[in-house]
């Protein structure tokens, strides 16, 4: 294949890890913008996900399709369940303090992660594709599934985007983002914005998880790159801004997905990592985030 | 923390007498296991000096144990260096990985301090990964007999072993004893208290956490070079995120900010896997469990809530 071709492989894959990418990580920006919780955990809720999709396509007859639609509203649906129970048991008792925050939610990321290998073992399974379409370009062709998600995780940031910026329970939310004391004098019942914060993000990484899952098997394990991506994007583009985690997501999967076909995985990752880490150090409202 | 004379003195040489006379009392198992737990309790002590006194929240600490840990077993494995090198190098490692760390690091604070040292240690395991040839990888390596000798001793039997652990044991929680009583400890707890006090009182708080960082450093290369050098395994899992969360685990659960709880929280930790690995397979379970009921029921851990209830003076 010419150079021309291939970059624009590279670039098509780029794309759709920037769209699963953004999805998960506009979870954890949301839960890090309004609650001010770090969620170690995220990137287990992405695995959540992944693993319900092959639970529920295993067990729903008929045509993939259906039961791939069917675990696109459960699976989000149960880990965000989930997440607000472990908001009102365990993150709500520590008065969200963020430090001790962190040490619970590694906690629980032990334990869901040991979970899952208990219940549904160490082995990677494939979930079938809703449909199997191929576009045939000149030089290769391209799974249509793929092309899906990126429309998929594009109209999911759209509704998320409206419904922060829309309705009420999104200017509740940003008030609480914004002075949750206020909010709170206000009569906004902040225990429960901050319950469903964290549901909405956890199913948001789920969905991110069931999306994938048809390009990628699930795996107990998967939950970790995208964590650190996850971190990596929602760092760059800011800690709580939504429009800098998604050009971050962007800017990180494309890059990605061009490095990877040049490169070593490891030494791209070693590369990005320490790149992301001198960010931090240097730049700590992010590359494009407003001085916090 | 202050005052109390002689009594912790008395305290922790009693411990480490012991400690001592555990290996005539002890199976030749559960002494290995006990010297294991010492080293361990090495690293945990190195990182309750950078969490639990000065308020340093690491989440990379498995880069200093690795650093430790490679730079006595590299020289041991590439150039046949005896033990007491060895150890020395492991030692120098981790103090110049922290110190190297800390000057990058410590320019953030709070939950930045915990993602970058997080980051830092990812990248420093994805290297020793990158250069597997050398470093052995996750496999790692073994490290060879006659770089285990010290003074005529062969430091892969048993009661070598024991005693070299403890004397690095003893060595290291009589220092820490001695450092957190002595004017610089104050500064540090100075520091975790009410950094912006302690800066308008006249101390600089980088300088002052780049040296805590620094000497936990030193703890947990000291712990690592031990590890390889006594249980004569070098390996790239040593720098796994996992490594980074059991010091914090031992120090939560013994308390932090009290120069026993490293070790009694490795003692208790270790002897609940034991127990549940007999029971299940599912040990990460209890681990997370654990983390999870310490920061909601005893944030302070065993020791600190001892020290507010009953024993004051404790150190």
């Amino acid at each position: 294949m010419a150079f021309g071709p291939f970059l624009l492989l590279a670039l098509m894959e780029g794309l759709v890890t920037a769209a699963v990418l953004a999805l998960a990580a506009s979870g954890l920006s949301l839960v890090f913008g309004v609650m001010r919780v770090v969620n170690v955990a995220h990137g287990e809720f992405y695995m959540l996900g992944a693993v319900l999709a092959w639970v529920v396509t295993t067990m729903i007859p008929g045509p993939p399709a259906l039961a791939f639609v069917a675990a696109l509203l459960i699976a989000p649906l149960i880990v965000a369940t989930l997440a607000a129970l472990a908001d009102g048991l365990i993150l709500k008792r520590l008065a969200y303090d963020p430090e001790a925050t962190i040490v619970a939610t590694i906690g629980l990321l032990y334990m869901i992660q040991q979970a899952a290998l208990s219940l549904y073992g160490p082995n990677a399974n494939p979930v079938r594709a809703p449909f199997e379409w191929r576009i045939q370009l000149p030089w290769f062709g391209y799974s249509g599934y793929k092309l899906f998600v990126v429309l998929a995780a594009l109209a999911v940031l759209l509704a998320l985007w409206l419904f922060m910026t829309r309705t009420k329970a999104g200017l509740i939310m940003r008030a609480t983002q914004v002075d949750r004391t206020t909010a709170c004098a206000f009569g906004i019942n902040v225990d429960r914005v901050y319950m469903s914060t964290f549901a909405l993000g956890a199913g948001l990484a789920a969905l991110a998880g069931v999306l994938v899952v048809p390009i990628q098997q699930a795996h107990y394990l998967m939950g970790g790159d995208p964590l650190l991506l996850s971190f990596i994007v929602v760092i760059i583009g800011g800690l709580g801004s939504l429009r800098g985690t998604l050009i971050a997501a962007l800017v990180i999967g494309l890059s990605d997905g061009v490095i990877s076909m040049f490169f070593t995985p490891t030494l791209a990752k070693i590369l990005a990592t320490l790149l992301v880490a001198m960010v931090l150090v240097f730049r700590p409202q992010g590359l494009f985030g407003a001085k916090a | 923390m202050t005052g109390g004379g002689v009594k912790p003195w008395a305290l922790h040489l009693a411990l480490i007498a012991v400690l001592l006379t555990a290996q005539f009392w002890l199976s030749p198992y559960h002494a290995t296991n006990l010297a294991r737990i010492m080293v361990l309790a090495v690293f945990a002590m190195g990182y309750n000096l950078a969490f639990g006194y000065t308020g340093l929240l690491s989440l990379g600490h498995a880069l200093l144990l690795a650093a430790g840990m490679y730079a006595a077993g590299l020289p041991a494995q590439l150039w046949g260096w005896g033990a007491g090198p060895a150890f020395i190098a492991g030692v120098a490692g981790g103090g110049l990985m922290a110190a190297a760390l800390g000057l990058l690091a410590l320019r953030t604070a709070g939950v930045s301090f915990m993602i970058v040292t997080l980051m830092f240690a990812q990248a420093g395991y994805l290297t020793l990964l990158y250069f597997a040839p050398v470093t052995g990888g996750d496999d790692g390596f073994a490290v060879a007999a006659a770089s285990r000798r010290l003074l005529g001793f062969d430091l892969s039997t048993d009661t070598p072993r024991f005693l070299a652990a403890l004397l690095i044991f003893a060595a290291g929680l009589l220092i820490s004893l001695a450092l957190i009583r002595s004017p610089f400890g104050r500064t540090m707890v100075a520091m975790r208290e009410n950094e912006e006090r302690s800066r308008m009182l006249g101390y600089n708080p980088f300088t002052v956490k780049l040296a805590a960082l620094t000497i936990s450093g030193l703890y947990s290369g000291a712990a690592g070079a031990a590890y390889a050098l006594l249980f004569g395994y070098v390996g790239a899992s040593f720098a796994t995120i996992q490594y980074s969360i059991l010091p914090m685990l031992y120090v939560l659960l013994g308390g932090a900010g009290t120069t026993l709880g490293p070790f009694l929280g490795a003692l208790v930790m270790f002897t609940l896997i034991e127990v549940a690995t007999g029971l299940t397979s599912a040990y990460l379970f209890f681990v997370g469990a654990a983390l999870v009921a310490l920061v909601l029921f005893a944030p302070k851990g065993i020791l600190g809530t001892i020290r507010e209830r009953w024993v004051r003076w404790l150190p």
